[in-house]
């Protein structure tokens, strides 16, 4: 009795070259395909030079497959042009960084809002919203507070909370722990359980770190630009 | 996306690193505060000059010989300078060159309807009227009883030169107020008395026969001298003088001073064409009738332009401040590489980017050309106010002002902002 839950990524033969000022381009993605589901929590391992950046860029809207189709909450964007693909950006795919990337100078709140002035929300509603998804990652006191004031892990949960603004398809986190000592990572890591879980937010994690590859639902490994394995994962 | 979010984001980065922003506005300060200042001080020197030039006789028209093959430029100019200084510059000039009496009657009948009065004068040289210790430094003259007119002075007490003074050339003379008080004590115990005049060799008396008030030019730059030791007009009979003189019947000048409703150029011209039957046979000399609204129009549209030059000047130094402003925009621009590929990684359009900066860039330069306002507000009304004519800058200059710093910004902030608008997400989040 399990629902057939809609599929929010849909990507088939994906490649991806690179023209190097040779003779022959360089391909990083061989012809992958890769379907995720709403809700679900999935993580993409691979080592360095395994094409995960490529392919998290592809993922992500910032970059086009040379082939291949990517159909990302119905529509097809393999071909989309760059106006377009900053508007996935915006509506669609929620980012976390490695480096979390806030705006310097800028209150926490003003951050949070930044996704929704770009897709002309009010400034009742961006602001509402913002103190809202902000009491979720549980930084509701320092709302005001600005990035130097903050400390790493505060920094990442600020930056989750502008992830889920405009409340994209999915939430795109690249290596969200990197920069954090373990015991600040393990909460950021329990925090996207905490969203998985209680909001059904689809999270896609990227990483070369096993251990907490584990921990998601289901474990996509890259190999030189293929993906060699599927698995289910679950150990928290 | 919402300008107002600009503006106060471009405020924002202003406000955190004020120093910089400071240095990056000098220029634009600068600029802008050079070119308010030049336009200001333009004003005050154009009015000063104008103003001193219509009390020296607005309304008149000076009528002088002068040689026909003038070696300068402005034919009347530096003779109109010439003659009120008191030099004789033509030296050659027979009798029969003049300007006669028979000539000025003939002008009255003609003309009498349009002019209000004739005023002639001779120097006659600078004298001192001494009285025991008591003396007073004077420039005597001869004059005609029009003179009086012509120059609007002021009499305190008795009467002006008239004809009839001038009909048996006698020894009465009308003094100021200054050398009453330093002969005789008091400017009203002059009148009626004897005033010896020592000039050169020659000691000369005369009768008083008014006293009229002594009026200081404008103009304050000119170096200052003692009470005691200023130098009064001495006014006697224009036939007196020419006695003393040995000067012959005719003049080399005079001043008309036309009626109300008239105006002067018009009877300049008519006067000088009067005069050419005369002067057509003449070979040397010729009369020249200039008025002193057309001088005082040429001077202030030569001040005018002479502004502009030097304000135009000063602008370059705009150019130079926004060369400045674009450098240190492109500058903060690879510093926020990272910022610029957040935001759009978030969605930010190229647009939006673009956008974001050339706010940026004009809100430098509107906030400089503020400042730059009030700067040259500040010199331009503290340097006029030492001219001696306060004058402040009009709003046309300063809604000109804001908008060219606005436009500054405009045009030097485009190219960061391209730059910003074009730079690949992926590239841009990566650098270090």
């Amino acid at each position: 009795m399990s629902e057939t839950k809609q599929v929010i990524i849909q990507m088939k033969g994906i490649r991806k070259s690179f023209y190097i000022g040779q003779p022959h381009e360089l391909e990083i993605l061989h012809g992958i395909g890769l379907s995720v589901r709403k809700g679900e929590f999935v993580s993409i391992v691979g080592a360095s030079g395994s094409g995960k950046s490529t392919l998290m860029n592809i993922i992500g809207a910032l970059d086009r497959p040379t082939s291949g189709e990517y159909i990302l909450d119905g529509v097809d964007i393999s071909k989309a042009g760059d106006g377009e693909l900053s508007g996935i950006r915006n509506r669609k795919i929620g980012f976390v960084f490695q480096t979390f990337n806030l705006i310097p100078r800028t209150s926490a709140l003003k951050n949070v809002e930044l996704p929704m002035l770009y897709s002309g929300t009010s400034k009742t509603l961006r602001t509402a919203r913002a103190k809202e998804l902000l009491e979720i990652v549980e930084m509701g006191e320092r709302m005001s507070h600005q990035p130097s004031e903050l400390s790493g892990g505060q920094k990442q949960r600020v930056a989750i909370a502008r992830a889920m603004a405009n409340d994209p398809a999915i939430i795109l986190a690249d290596e969200p722990t990197g920069a954090l000592d373990s015991e600040t990572g393990r909460l950021v890591m329990d925090l996207f359980h905490k969203l998985h879980r209680e909001q059904g937010k689809t999270i896609v994690l990227i990483t070369h770190n096993q251990e907490l590859a584990l921990e998601t639902e289901r474990i996509l490994t890259l190999r030189d630009g293929n993906f060699i394995s599927d698995e289910k994962g679950g150990q928290v | 996306m919402d300008f107002i979010e600009n503006i106060r984001l471009a405020v924002t980065g202003l406000l955190s690193n004020k120093m910089r922003a400071l240095l990056t506005m000098l220029g634009i300060i600068i600029g802008i505060a050079a070119v308010i200042t030049i336009v200001t001080l333009g004003d005050a020197i154009t009015s000063t000059v104008s103003s001193t030039m219509e009390e020296m006789g607005g309304k008149n028209i000076t009528v002088l010989l002068e040689e026909k093959n003038p070696e300068v430029v402005l034919p009347g100019m530096s003779q109109t300078l010439g003659v009120s200084m008191g030099f004789d510059i033509m030296g050659n000039m027979a009798e029969s060159d003049l300007i006669s009496d028979e000539m000025i009657g003939q002008l009255w009948d003609r003309y009498g309807d349009e002019i209000q009065a004739l005023s002639m004068i001779e120097q006659v040289g600078n004298g001192k009227a001494q009285d025991g210790r008591a003396y007073s430094n004077l420039s005597v003259s001869g004059v005609n009883g029009d003179y009086e007119k012509s120059e609007s002075l002021t009499l305190l007490e008795g009467r002006f030169i008239n004809d009839r003074d001038i009909d048996r050339a006698v020894n009465v003379a009308v003094i100021s107020d200054k050398t009453a008080k330093a002969i005789f004590g008091q400017a009203d115990k002059a009148l009626a008395q004897e005033i010896k005049v020592h000039m050169d060799t020659e000691i000369q008396t005369y009768t008083v026969v008014g006293i009229y008030e002594y009026e200081e030019l404008v103009m304050p730059m000119t170096t200052q001298v003692a009470e005691e030791d200023v130098r009064t007009a001495f006014y006697i009979p224009l036939s007196t003088a020419r006695k003393q003189t040995g000067a012959p019947d005719g003049c080399k000048s005079f001043t008309l001073m036309a009626k109300q409703n008239i105006q002067p150029s018009e009877l300049a011209d008519k006067v000088e064409s009067f005069f050419d039957i005369y002067y057509r046979d003449n070979v040397n000399y010729r009369c020249s009738a200039t008025s002193m609204d057309t001088i005082i129009e040429q001077m202030d549209d030569i001040m005018g332009t002479v502004s502009v030059a030097i304000a135009v000047i000063a602008g370059i130094s705009l150019l130079v401040g926004g060369i400045g402003v674009m450098n240190i925009m492109l500058v903060s621009i690879t510093e926020r590489t990272r910022e610029i590929g957040t935001r759009k990684a978030l969605g930010a359009t190229n647009g939006n980017i673009r956008i974001q900066f050339v706010v940026e860039a004009v809100i430098i330069c509107l906030i400089g050309g503020i400042i730059g306002i009030i700067l040259g507000i500040l010199c331009g009304v503290f340097g006029s106010s030492i001219l001696g004519y306060p004058a402040f800058p009009g709003v046309g200059i300063i809604l000109i002002a804001v908008t060219f710093s606005m436009l500054i910004g405009v045009f030097f902030g485009y190219y960061p902002a391209n730059k910003a608008a074009r730079m690949d997400p992926i590239e841009a989040l990566r650098y270090e």
